[in-house]
């Protein structure tokens, strides 16, 4: 059934007067009066008269497509809503076209009249809107049967939390411990530092409430000694296969929290990553490379540790503390002084150094100084640190421990560490507060040392993934499963799987606690997605999912290595099987595919293809100016360009802007068409790549940057010149660069490259 | 009765993130904001540490969540009057102040180039004037104008409602106010620069080229008051030497005591600013502890690396002003040489910290506040997030907000 199309011409904000909306109502009229059985504009689209006309419309089913001319579709988008029986496009007459419009001088259009190039331009985008109208179909949710399970990876602290967060909102949840105990750390502390006001004591951990309840909670199931040796499926439909004493069980389960916690640094451990850009280069398979611990030099040596028995770890400390007395090592007597040594072995690039901070250790020597003073009232404890790493309200924690008449704390390097005849060990530290080099002599050494992630050299959640068993990004994380973005501390390129706790992000146990209940509301939140039939973050509440024409593969792989989520899997002959629940709809696939086998009701290629064709592009470019398509990320340039508009920016009346879900889902033959079509260029305004991605769909213009050398090659199959096709990165706020960018790529078309060829054809 | 919805006050970064990721599950949600945008603060940062991206372009997608989905409802110029009842059942008043700007308006501007009054914007810091009807900024949600009723000359003027095409001024709205019943509540109000005049011994806010970090945020922004350009306010001169002054006001039992968590990694990426624009400049940054916890040690081992920059270990005692140039003078001592110095920089930055909103306010509910004004409540159906529950950078707030999301549903379901 052919659809009818209403086209809705605002005569508002100056796009009446420059535009002549009338004018555009009958070109629509003599073009498309059969596609669109009502044309109609009006003073004020977006006044509740202009409303009210196109609700009656659709009320009396004169039309089922609205195509708004008007403004941005940022602007007004509560207001051109119609309800379910219509579907609303939006063609920005009045940011891309009546307030950005600069009017060349070859322009001849008499006085009074609208110029020829806006009204060109004008025209180009209404016809485009109405073919995308045309060509969209309404997607309908594909709801899968969902398991309502949560996978609580660790039965630590950050573990416990979630498992009882999920648990209490009435979700099963499987919790796996690979140790025999639950509590992880927390368990083995002495203390820990406050988490509540007034923050300024330690207190005993609340890890064994949790166990308790966890144990005894009828929605939790604690297997304990186990392991996740496989998760197979996709979210929503999860298979865990979890080992433990009785052998293998497969376990349905819906979603993932991933808690698994740290280990403590080992100073003798080289961690050997393969080169991912290399390998992702030249292999074909793609797949990422868990990296691998090897054994090297003792970095900690030259701080006496395994060469003095008195020389401990932070961690040893708190497990002495926690057996009772502290005692050195050497000889078992009661320990009367110790000194700590804060960022050993990190905050360094040196080799073997963990090169951030552990987030915690300031406070855990605090802490720890605060045990020889409880245990020993004479006990001296001395803090020799870089910086005092307690940011926020840990400052409070830091200002009580300062009070202590007990406890020294000072800034200084360590210059060495040495034994004296009766196992005692000596600092001498230069740089100090005091303003001279120090020598401490103590009975024990404390290296504050830091943390590492257990997904470091171990991918854990063991994905049955074509692209590996790992989080893709890890190495970005010096292994931390962490976010490559500020805003969505959740998001990673593996959907359904929400990491929390020391192997997200090193923390102490308080924002541990609030970490894990963020990561299992973004679990539950997924598992609810998915029974609704809609996308998780960005496009969250997307009902779309990509569609395969599998006829036609030609299973080339493309789209199975480049999705930035792992949504594709294959077969040995490399047919790709989709996994919509692991999708997150960006089209990276789409744009993948040489054979254009993969589509979106709301969104394909054949929409974008016939956008393209539905420009005039004049035949001679020096009468009718050059074309040029620019394809614009909706998130970002495309709002850029809005502001761009607002700040009274003009650009080029020659370039036609068309929004893309994100550059990675530009297909090669778009720009083949445009060429083939006599456009002069094709500009790409997408996201920033590398290691500080800004793509939301974090590797989508990265790709299409990848690609450029295929386009290049279509390029010169068609005798033109690969310049002709540019990729700019941009990010929302270069609203002030984007139009510099336009101009230059405009003028190196016109002045460098001349006219395509192809035109007239 | 008992209520499903959730109430969110505050509307900026963790409030946004709270009542979103909770829609997101399937709860109704409402944002309560008193500005006349949502966003609050990181609207008016240029860029996020480490990464450097621009705010708005997370603010943008989450206003897309928003566009989409019909559970969130939000409220600005809207202020909580009280909140009684208890947790399952919350009665809620809010305030909505008018705007006197409706929903006809399109955001045209041509009200603004009417109008004839000018005063100093707040969302710039007084770096420049605004109109007194104006668009809250350039990339406000809701794309509404608003009069500031403060300065507005009112009826005897009325160019703005003579120039506007779409009968969008209305000079005469009044206050209404609102019922919600609720289930749980969020609280979001989020923090304030702290204020540069207590700060005596820091000019007291008086000295013109010694400006605040926020200030900073918005010279550096392209859409502020210099189009991004970074230069001195008192002549627009292109500064060649900077310093920063860290804990300004933090650390400091006269003002506020706690450490405000992101001066350091703020001043470390206002640092990128300035080399950026000015490959020459010479920066110093005194600072009593350098606070980069986690990955963001990264970023200040790659600011270590530039020789342009010192990093003076000691408390800044004075900064005046040199009436003649307009040079900024900072005593400070370098506590590791033991050195007591007076440096002549162009301009200076405060690294101010960050005071929660709710210091000094009147509470329109029962809940506990420490010293400083930071919400310590913990119950059920109440919980604080970021920095209106202590110092936080984004992405702890944003995990806090996440994390509270999770206790109202269970308050609201649970019951």
């Amino acid at each position: 059934m052919s659809n009818k199309i209403g086209v809705y011409i605002c005569e508002g904000c100056d796009i009446g007067p420059q535009l002549n909306a009338g004018q555009l109502a009958e070109f629509v009229q003599s073009e498309y009066g059969g596609t669109c059985p009502v044309v109609k504009t009006a003073p004020v689209l977006c006044s509740q008269e202009g409303k009210a006309m196109i609700q009656a419309d659709v009320d009396a089913e004169a039309v089922d497509r609205v195509v708004v001319c008007a403004c941005s579709p940022r602007v007004k988008w509560d207001v051109f809503r119609f309800g379910d029986k219509a579907v609303v496009e939006r063609v920005n007459l009045r940011e891309q076209c009546a307030w950005s419009y600069t009017r060349p001088e070859t322009d001849e259009t008499a006085e009074g009249e609208v110029p020829e190039t806006l009204r060109m331009m004008a025209q180009d985008y209404i016809r485009m809107g109405i073919v995308k109208s045309q060509k969209y179909q309404k997607a309908e949710a594909e709801i899968p049967e969902v398991t309502k399970t949560i996978l609580v990876l660790g039965g630590g602290n950050t573990g416990l939390t979630a498992a009882l967060g999920g648990a209490k909102l009435g979700y099963d949840v499987v919790l796996v411990e690979k140790e025999a105990q639950l509590g992880g750390f927390a368990a083995k502390m002495y203390k820990q530092v406050p988490y509540s006001y007034p923050y300024t004591q330690a207190v005993t951990p609340d890890v064994d409430q949790k166990i308790n309840a966890v144990t005894a909670h009828e929605k939790i199931r604690v297997l304990t000694n186990a392991t996740l040796e496989k998760l197979e499926g996709a979210p929503g439909m999860y298979t865990a296969v979890v080992k433990n004493g009785n052998g293998e069980e497969n376990i349905p389960v819906g979603s993932v929290v991933l808690a698994t916690g740290w280990k403590p640094f080992d100073p003798t451990a080289r961690v050997v990553v393969a080169d991912q850009t290399a390998c992702e280069a030249q292999d074909s398979e793609a797949v990422v490379e868990t990296p691998a611990v090897e054994k090297g030099e003792n970095v900690l040596e030259p701080l006496g540790y395994g060469k003095f028995t008195n020389v401990i770890t932070n961690v040893d400390m708190e497990l002495m503390a926690k057996k009772g007395d502290l005692l050195r090592p050497s000889d078992g007597r009661p320990v009367q002084s110790v000194a700590f040594i804060q960022c050993a072995g990190q905050r360094s690039s040196e080799e073997g150094h963990l090169p951030y901070c552990s987030s915690v250790c300031c406070m855990v020597s605090l802490k720890q100084a605060g045990y020889l003073r409880e245990k020993n009232e004479n006990g001296k404890a001395f803090i020799i640190y870089k910086d005092m790493i307690v940011p926020g309200v840990q400052e409070l924690y830091y200002k009580a421990a300062q009070d202590d008449p007990g406890i020294f704390l000072t800034k200084g390097e360590v210059a060495e560490v040495a034994e004296d005849g009766d196992g005692g060990i000596i600092v001498t530290a230069k740089d100090t507060l005091l303003g001279e080099d120090i020598e401490i002599k103590v009975d024990l050494l404390v290296l504050a040392t830091g943390m590492v992630p257990t997904t470091l050299a171990d991918p854990v959640v063991n994905l049955s993934y074509r692209q590996g068993p790992a989080f893709p990004d890890l190495q970005l994380f010096n292994g931390f499963a962490d976010s490559n973005y500020i805003c969505f501390p959740y998001e990673t390129r593996r959907t359904g799987i929400y990491s929390a706790g020391c192997v997200h992000q090193p923390m102490l146990m308080g924002a541990a606690e609030d970490d894990a209940a963020g990561a299992v509301l973004k679990a539950i939140q997924c598992l609810e997605s998915i029974n609704r039939g809609m996308a998780v973050h960005p496009r969250s509440g997307d009902i779309s999912f990509p569609k395969f024409n599998m006829v036609r593969c030609t299973q080339c792989k493309r789209c199975t290595e480049e999705c930035p989520f792992g949504a594709l899997d294959d077969d040995e002959k490399g047919t790709p099987k989709p996994n919509p629940t692991r999708c997150r709809r960006c089209g990276t696939c789409m744009g993948a595919c040489p054979e254009r086998v993969i589509s979106f009701d709301e969104y394909n290629v054949d929409m974008i293809a016939s956008m393209i064709k539905e420009n005039e592009v004049p035949d001679d470019i020096d009468e009718g100016g050059p074309r040029v398509i620019v394809f614009v990320c909706e998130n970002d340039a495309y709002p850029a360009l809005d502001m761009a508009a607002f700040q009274g920016k003009k650009w080029s009346p020659y370039v036609r802007f068309i929004p893309v879900r994100c550059l990675g889902s530009i297909n090669t033959i778009w720009i083949a068409d445009a060429m083939s079509k006599g456009i002069d260029g094709v500009l790409l305004l997408g996201c920033k790549y590398g290691d500080d991605y800004q793509c939301h769909f974090a590797k989508g213009s990265e790709l299409c940057n990848r690609r450029m050398e295929n386009i290049a090659e279509t390029l010169g199959r068609l005798q033109l010149e690969p310049e002709r096709v540019q990729q700019k990165q941009v990010a929302i706020d270069d609203y002030d660069l984007i139009p510099q960018m336009i101009e230059e790529f405009m003028n190196h078309i016109i002045d460098d490259i001349g006219a395509n060829p192809y035109k007239g054809f | 009765m008992e209520h499903s919805g959730i109430l969110v006050v505050g509307g900026g970064f963790s409030g946004i993130t709270a009542a979103l990721e909770a829609a997101e599950v399937g709860h109704e949600v409402y944002i309560v904001e008193k500005n006349s945008y949502l966003g609050g603060r990181v609207s008016q940062l240029n860029q996020y540490f480490p990464k450097l991206c621009p705010p708005s372009c997370g603010l943008e997608i989450n206003y897309q969540r928003i566009k989409n989905n019909p559970l969130v409802k939000y409220f600005t110029m809207a202020e909580v009057v009280s909140i009684a009842g208890k947790p399952g059942e919350y009665t809620a008043k809010i305030k909505i102040s008018p705007r006197y700007v409706n929903t006809n308006c399109t955001a045209c501007d041509k009200c603004t180039q009417a109008c004839p009054v000018e005063t100093d914007s707040e969302f710039d810091f007084g770096l420049r004037k605004r109109k007194a009807i104006y668009r809250p900024h350039l990339n406000s949600f809701p794309l509404r104008y608003v009069i500031d009723p403060a300065v507005c000359l009112g009826k005897t003027c009325s160019k703005c409602v003579e120039a506007c095409p779409y009968n969008a001024v209305e000079l005469e709205e009044q206050p209404k106010e609102i019922t919600l019943s609720v289930g749980a509540v969020i609280w979001a109000t989020g923090w304030k620069p702290y204020d540069l005049g207590k700060l005596e011994i820091l000019g007291s806010g008086k000295v013109k080229n010694a400006i605040s970090n926020m200030q900073m945020e918005r010279l550096a922004s392209p859409s502020g008051p210099t189009n991004g350009k970074i230069v001195r306010p008192s002549d627009g001169k292109e500064p060649q030497r900077i310093g920063f002054v860290q804990c300004a006001g933090s650390r400091d039992e006269s003002h506020l005591s706690y450490c405000s968590y992101i001066c350091c990694m703020a001043s470390l990426k206002q640092v990128t600013y300035l080399r950026a624009q000015y490959p020459d400049a010479q920066i110093v940054i005194y600072y009593i502890d350098l606070r980069t916890p986690g990955r963001y040690d990264k970023f200040l081992q790659k600011i270590r690396e530039d020789e342009n920059v010192l990093m003076v270990k000691g408390k800044v005692a004075k900064v005046e002003e040199d009436g003649a140039t307009g040079d900024v003078l900072v005593t400070a001592e370098d506590i590791i040489h033991g050195l007591k110095k007076e440096e002549r920089f162009d301009m200076v930055v405060l690294a101010t910290g960050m005071q929660p909103n709710m210091a000094g306010q009147a509470l329109p509910m029962e809940m506990q506040l420490d010293e400083e004004g930071f919400c310590i409540s913990q119950e059920d159906g109440f919980s604080a997030v970021g920095c209106a529950k202590m110092p936080l950078d984004v992405m702890r707030s944003a995990q806090t907000a996440t994390g509270a999301a999770l206790k109202a549903i269970q308050t609201v379901v649970g019951r």
